[in-house]
């Protein structure tokens, strides 16, 4: 389990993120929501470290990681697995080479354990025969699968997962939804995804917290989500004609 | 001085990162200030500006040590260091042969025949040896040979590592609990480290074999004259200043651009001017140590 603890981030005086606090379960697809600008990456950013907070803190599963040192954070980490909006895929390394890169650093195994471990990752996302190509010479949709498999090579306790299926089309995005959702109860994970697409997040989330305005305005179990009573959060939910459409159809 | 320099480009404002407001432009003229300078050049004087103000060249002396610290820490996997070592020697010593070639050959024969055409009456001929000597190996192939490798060299360090930035491959790269300055930076600062100075002694020998060359076809010189004048007065310390310089000034290209290329925030844009802004400043850097060096060692 993630928990965070009265967390604040501010840039330039501006506060970004105002005391949040939030738990994220193991074994479950824990999203965070909101609107652009809302605070959620930074949120994200803050949980893994790439943003250092001004107070509060971030446990995984009990460990304090913004009170450790460098090398305390660097053993956290190799049980952190990510997926970047953009994917983040090494543009001079093959797809193999991209997978079996973090076993390669840190992994004792020998260089063919790891590209079998590597290859086990690939077949898991569907692309067993990806792995001679190059980033640039697959889709998006195949690109962040080529993501998950990286993420998921070290075996990790924790995936983030940073707008995995924005820029991709319908389906293939309720194709990688499935996918991370798959991989975080067959392995255990907790699993936050940050997302404002509404159908990612009626598709595969179990707990959602919303981000609004620096804080954390709402938080509870996705069948709760519609009827969450926030306005902001409804505001944010039916927002496009889709879903405005939808809730006159459910309204009695 | 540095106050006419803001005025001269129309810097105001007393913080640091304060917006750049155009001289000619009165309240409300807004759009008319685009018209005193175009966006791009705008920006670079704002830039220039920044580092000739006290707080932003600390700022940047910090940041850059700070980066220098990250960087020279022992590698996380040693067969992965020498492999990323081995490929930059290619791409900055392997790749840069045939450019270091082809300019040292051409600087060696344009001195010989400038020695040439400067000479007359009272000079000895063998002065044409000699001085192709002394600029190649004090001034042409040190100084100039690792400027151009800074705008070939450099641009690309920063390109690259700007790429990775604004793509997040820097941040997946942290996540992953490896250090990135690391990983990224020190194979590029020891093959520069490694190879420039190769590349300098044989810039030194092909400018003066092409100068020697030159001289005897044309027939300004002979053989004999232009041999006496290479030999006549040779000092090993030269070759030693030289290599001294150049050690300096590989690790200035290859750290200055790094730095450039690591900070990039932003999108394309952004990558193109850290790549403009990695070149200018290892070249003046690179100016700057020269004469430091050269007063230190020779003066």
């Amino acid at each position: 389990m993630i928990e965070v603890k009265d967390l604040s981030k501010s840039f330039g005086g501006q506060s970004v993120l105002r005391d949040v606090s939030a738990r994220f379960l193991p074994g479950k697809m824990n999203f965070i929501i909101g609107r652009s600008g809302s605070g959620k990456s930074v949120l994200t950013k803050c949980i893994v470290g790439l943003h250092h907070p001004e107070r509060g803190s971030v446990l995984y599963d009990g460990r304090d990681f913004t009170a450790m040192d460098h090398k305390g954070k660097k053993e956290i980490r190799k049980e952190i697995g990510m997926l970047f909006q953009g994917s983040a895929l090494f543009d001079s390394m093959t797809v193999l080479e991209n997978v079996m890169f973090p076993l390669r650093m840190f992994s004792d195994e020998s260089l063919d354990q790891n590209r079998e471990r590597a290859m086990f990752c690939l077949e898991r996302v569907e692309l067993p025969d990806a792995g001679d190509k190059f980033p640039s010479e697959l889709s998006g949709g195949m690109q962040k699968r080529v993501g998950i498999a990286r993420a998921i090579a070290m075996n990790p306790r924790y995936l983030f997962c940073d707008e995995p299926n924005s820029g991709l089309d319908p389906q293939t995005a309720i194709v990688i939804d499935n996918l991370i959702g798959d991989l975080t109860r067959e392995f255990g994970m907790t699993t936050v995804v940050v997302s404002h697409d509404m159908n990612s997040v009626m598709e595969a989330s179990d707990n959602v917290h919303f981000v609004h305005e620096g804080t954390i305005a709402w938080h509870g179990e996705s069948e709760t989500l519609l009827s969450g009573g926030h306005p902001a959060l409804d505001e944010f939910i039916f927002a496009s004609k889709l879903m405005r459409q939808l809730r006159q159809t459910l309204r009695p | 001085m540095l106050r006419v320099f803001e005025a001269r480009i129309g810097v105001t404002g007393g913080a640091m990162g304060a917006a750049a407001t155009c001289p000619r432009a009165g309240p409300g003229e807004g759009r008319e200030q685009k018209n005193c300078l175009s966006d791009s050049l705008w920006v670079h004087a704002r830039e220039v500006s920044l580092y000739l103000r006290p707080m932003g060249l600390f700022f940047h002396i910090g940041r850059y040590t700070a980066f220098l610290r990250q960087v020279l820490r022992r590698p996380e996997r040693g067969s992965v260091f020498r492999k990323l070592l081995l490929e930059e020697m290619n791409g900055i010593g392997l790749q840069s042969l045939g450019i270091v070639a082809l300019l040292s050959v051409f600087m060696g024969a344009v001195i010989c025949i400038q020695t040439a055409h400067q000479i007359g009456g009272w000079i000895p001929v063998y002065t044409i040896g000699f001085t192709v000597r002394q600029t190649m190996i004090l001034e042409f192939s040190p100084t100039l040979i690792p400027v151009i490798l800074a705008g070939k060299v450099g641009s690309n360090i920063a390109s690259q590592l700007g790429t990775m930035r604004v793509t997040e491959q820097i941040d997946a790269l942290e996540i992953m609990g490896i250090n990135s300055a690391n990983y990224l930076v020190l194979p590029k600062m020891i093959a520069a480290l490694a190879c420039i100075p190769f590349l300098v002694i044989l810039s030194m020998g092909l400018g003066i074999g092409a100068g020697m060359w030159v001289g005897v076809s044309t027939g300004v010189s002979s053989v004999a004259d232009f041999e006496y004048g290479m030999r006549i007065d040779f000092n090993a310390f030269d070759v030693t200043y030289a290599l001294i310089k150049t050690c300096v000034f590989a690790l200035i290209i290859s750290s200055v651009s790094a730095y450039h290329g690591y900070h990039t925030s932003g999108g394309a844009l952004e990558v193109g001017r850290s790549s403009t802004k990695a070149v200018v400043y290892a070249v003046v850097i690179v100016m700057i140590a020269n004469l430091l060096l050269t007063q230190m060692l020779l003066g």
